[in-house]
């Protein structure tokens, strides 16, 4: 496969956005990407959407947005897998090139949540319907499983649960386009409303609208472009069941262990070489197992580094310098393509106050439902 | 509407009717075609035992609106004495009673209600032993 | 010999005091307590209906039958609380149970006395050869009006009865019905709460029922009062059934073992049957039962058992009455009991 390189990046500010429609805030990004990288024309598109059909009762999107971006007529591919659909359109895009089918591919992601569905109830198709969901448990409950089962497995606590959200907050205070740009105190999360045991309102990524798209190319046109080039190491990708329970270890996610032992083969790299990451933290606790399972930290320990700052900037490996899902916002399909051009920027040197000084490797883990699908990118700064 | 899909699931649902893998004894609940750890596609039918642990649980305290008057729920992870998992409620009791490892027992209740018009929806239920 | 080859009883766990009614409608607990000679009731949880309870009474029912439940023909549910107005109840019970599609269903409704009414046509089943072994249940999640005297009473719970003519617990001695045309109490079509003739649903209803009943039963087959260890009849408060069996000729000895509304309420349908199974918890080989419920309506089922040796084998294999009603239980306050009662007004 030839070498692969993302030479721009786009975004809208996520929060309420009360104002955009699905089609305006994806063409919004996808417009600033195209300016971004400096190219005139794509080959073809791809989309991450969780839900468009739950939440704005729309789908066929993928053709609906190549429409409004100006570009119908090319080949335009929604894809979909759950919150990880995101990070999936970015991994298709790179295998498209990589492939040598096309030269320059848009990968974008969008999700619009606010538009009056009932949000809990549209996630939870992420898990499993006639199984799961059917009896009532919710995606905070999911993760409620897994943290329940790692504090009674490593003695993790509710304060380090809430150090997760207190670290993506002091990044996201630094991050523009955060959807809850300011700092939080462990206090404020640990009396926070209960949303599911033990796990509250402010351990919970929100309720986001969004989107997120970024150019990828052969080295041979990005290198024509001129403008900083960061090229794709590795993409990983796999999966697990979808119901937790068919899972035979409730504190492991092994979906996001394969798709960085896949990730790190490719780049032929070890975890200890990663400057910085974005992980996917819909909840705290899924950042602590996520850093275990990317081999950061040893297993069980993954509170304790949080809470002693290896994982702030600044620290041994800065997770989550954007503000993280919890901070920056979550716009389902959106998210993993942000996390994408958090790493960019980072190895651009672009990162403003959050900067990681020097960083010139970077990885993004993007994952769906409750691990069942999880896409993990290696990425390098050239320049 | 839910009819079709509801009365798929009766016999997991009613009678928590699983597959086992007559090769490596795997137990697939629901059943499936293929076996995940073997690859055989011979499945025994069996019920599962209605008696088992609790792997992990929450409550949850922000339910769908279909639960939302019935927070806080008691929800967990449930091992069956054959050693299959499901997902299922643990009721009649303080969900400060709930823990990891108790033993429950599963009953039959009803799940979810579709409003005051529609159909109710029965299945297995946990509650606490002893 | 034909009767009652397994048995079994459900009540929910939780509970609430008549005083936490009565504080709510600001009436006096003492008078009411008094007048009713009930204590506490038992409430569903938000998750039973007549189906659950109907389904966990006849797998202890099928325990103490020791019978593979395929082999049950007929399966009848009573109750005035049937979740579905059409749609029958029974349908879920069979497949929760593992019984059929060889099997003859149907739900009963007569008042309180749909249950005994259920193991009324299930015993003919058997008794005519028809089929091997049919059950009949009674269960309700009782109706009462917020602030009517039904509320003070109307409960949850249930028994389940399977009929067969082989190790028999309970042989069936005699039945008898009694009916007429009285409107005492009564729910129409679409209305939530029943109505009541209030003192009308005494004299001219539940007593004239109930005794005329239980004198032409004993009549029949040439018993006195003195000839039964214990007699049961429909409590829809705990005076009625003591006066109707004082009445007849019975002791309150005989009658108490049954008597199982102080601590559990009305549960309707399901009243006489569980009072019934209460007396199965101490019963002996060669004893002998009246039973007679009431449905308003009116009429009332009676039944003379006689107790076999078989009920000390069984007796053990399901919980007994008293676990149920006095082990692990709930109470609530009078707003969650609204809650589980749907008598919040909602928008859904």
């Amino acid at each position: 496969m030839r070498e692969v390189a993302i030479v721009g990046v786009g975004m809208t500010r996520f929060g309420e956005l009360w104002e955009s429609p699905l089609r305006n805030m994806f063409t919004e990004a996808a417009l600033t990407a195209i300016d971004d990288a400096g190219v005139d024309h794509i080959d073809s598109m791809y989309v991450g959407a969780m839900s468009s059909g739950l939440f704005v009762h729309q789908e066929h999107i993928a053709s609906l947005l190549a429409d409004y971006l100006g570009v119908a007529g090319i080949p335009s591919t929604r894809v979909e897998s759950a919150c990880a659909s995101g990070g999936l359109a970015v991994r298709q895009a790179v295998i498209e090139v990589g492939a040598g089918v096309s030269d320059i591919v848009l990968a974008g992601g969008v999700e619009k949540m606010t538009d009056g569905v009932d949000a809990i109830d549209a996630l939870a198709t992420a898990a499993d319907q006639e199984y799961e969901a059917f009896h009532g448990i919710t995606f905070p409950g999911l993760y409620a499983f897994i943290a329940n089962a790692h504090m009674h497995r490593y003695g993790t606590t509710r304060e380090q649960l809430a150090d997760v959200a207190v670290k993506n907050h002091d990044h996201g205070s630094l991050n523009p386009k955060a959807q809850f740009p300011f700092k939080i105190t462990r206090e404020a999360v640990m009396n926070s409303t209960m949303v599911a045991w033990p796990l509250r309102l402010l351990d919970c990524s929100p309720v986001t609208d969004g989107a997120a798209a970024v150019i990828v190319t052969s080295m041979d046109v990005a290198e024509k472009l001129g403008r900083p080039i960061v090229k794709v190491l590795a993409s990983g990708h796999a999966t697990d069941g979808l119901a937790l329970h068919s899972r035979t270890d409730p504190t492991t996610i092994p979906a996001v262990g394969r798709a960085a032992e896949i990730a790190f083969k490719q780049a032929g790299l070890t975890p200890e070489k990663i400057e910085l990451a974005e992980v996917h933290d819909c909840f705290t606790i899924a950042e602590l197992v996520v850093t275990e399972e990317l081999g950061f930290v040893e297993r069980g320990r993954s509170g304790e580094a949080v809470s002693s700052g290896e994982t702030r900037l600044g620290g041994r490996i800065p997770v989550n310098t954007s503000g993280g899902l919890k901070a920056k916002g979550h716009p389902v399909g959106a998210s993993g393509v942000a996390q994408i051009i958090e790493v960019v920027e980072q190895l651009r040197g672009s990162a403003g106050d959050r900067q990681v000084e020097g960083a010139r490797i970077g990885l993004t883990q993007n994952m769906g439902g409750s691990g069942a699908s999880c896409v993990v990118h290696i990425l390098e700064g050239v320049s | 509407m839910i009819t079709p899909r509801y009365t798929r699931e009766i016999p997991q649902r009613y009678h928590l009717e699983a597959g086992k893998c007559t090769e490596c004894n795997f137990i697939a609940f629901p059943p499936r075609l293929i076996c995940p750890e073997c690859g055989s596609r011979e499945f025994e039918q069996i019920s599962l035992s209605p008696s088992g642990k609790i792997v992990t649980y929450t409550v949850v305290c922000v339910a769908a609106e279909e639960f939302s008057t019935e927070t806080p729920l008691p929800i967990a992870i449930i091992e069956t004495d054959e050693g299959a998992r499901l997902t299922a409620q643990v009721v009649d009791c303080d969900p400060e009673e709930v823990e990891i490892g108790k033993r429950v027992r599963l009953i039959f209740r009803c799940i979810q209600k579709e409003g005051l018009a529609g159909i109710r929806q029965y299945g297995y239920k946990a509650v606490l032993e002893g | 010999m034909t009767g009652i080859v397994g048995y079994g009883a459900y009540l929910p766990r939780y509970r609430i005091k008549i005083e936490e009614i009565a504080s709510q409608w600001g009436k006096d607990p003492t008078t009411i307590k008094n007048g009713l000679l009930v204590h506490e009731k038992t409430v569903p949880g938000m998750d039973e209906d007549t189906i659950t309870i109907s389904v966990q009474a006849a797998k202890y029912a099928v325990q103490r039958a020791r019978i593979d439940p395929q082999e049950i023909g007929a399966v009848y549910i009573g109750s005035e609380s049937h979740p579905y107005v059409v749609k029958p109840s029974g349908t879920v019970l069979i497949d929760a149970l593992g019984i059929g599609p060889d099997v003859h269903v149907a739900d009963y409704e007569f008042a309180c006395k749909a249950g005994t009414e259920a193991v009324f046509v299930a015993y003919s089943h058997v008794k005519s050869g028809v089929m091997r072994y049919a059950m009949g249940i009674g269960a309700d999640t009782s109706q009462g009006a917020p602030g009517d005297a039904l509320e003070f009473t109307a409960s949850a719970g249930g028994s389940a009865f399977i009929i067969g003519s082989e190790k028999v617990v309970l042989e069936i001695e005699a039945t008898y019905s009694y009916t007429s045309d009285t409107a005492d109490f009564w729910r129409r079509e679409g209305r939530v709460y029943p109505e009541h003739g209030g003192r009308f649903t005494g004299e001219p209803a539940y007593f004239r029922h109930v005794l005329g009943a239980g004198r032409e039963i004993m009549e029949r087959a040439g018993l006195e009062a003195k000839d039964f260890d214990y007699a049961v009849f429909h409590m829809p408060n705990g005076k009625f059934p003591m006066k109707a069996g004082r009445t007849l000729g019975f002791e309150k000895e005989q009658i108490e073992p049954g008597w199982v509304v102080p601590w559990m309420g009305n549960t309707y349908s399901g009243s006489s049957p569980t009072g019934l199974v209460a007396i199965l918890d101490v019963a002996r080989p060669g004893e002998r039962i009246l039973l007679v419920s009431f449905g308003s309506g009116a009429g009332s089922d009676a039944f003379v058992f006689k107790v076999t040796e078989e009920i000390e084998a069984v007796r053990d294999l399901a919980p007994s009455f008293k676990s149920l009603l006095e082990e692990n239980k709930i109470y609530l306050n009078y707003g969650e009991y609204a809650k589980f009662r749907g008598k919040i007004l909602m928008n859904t």
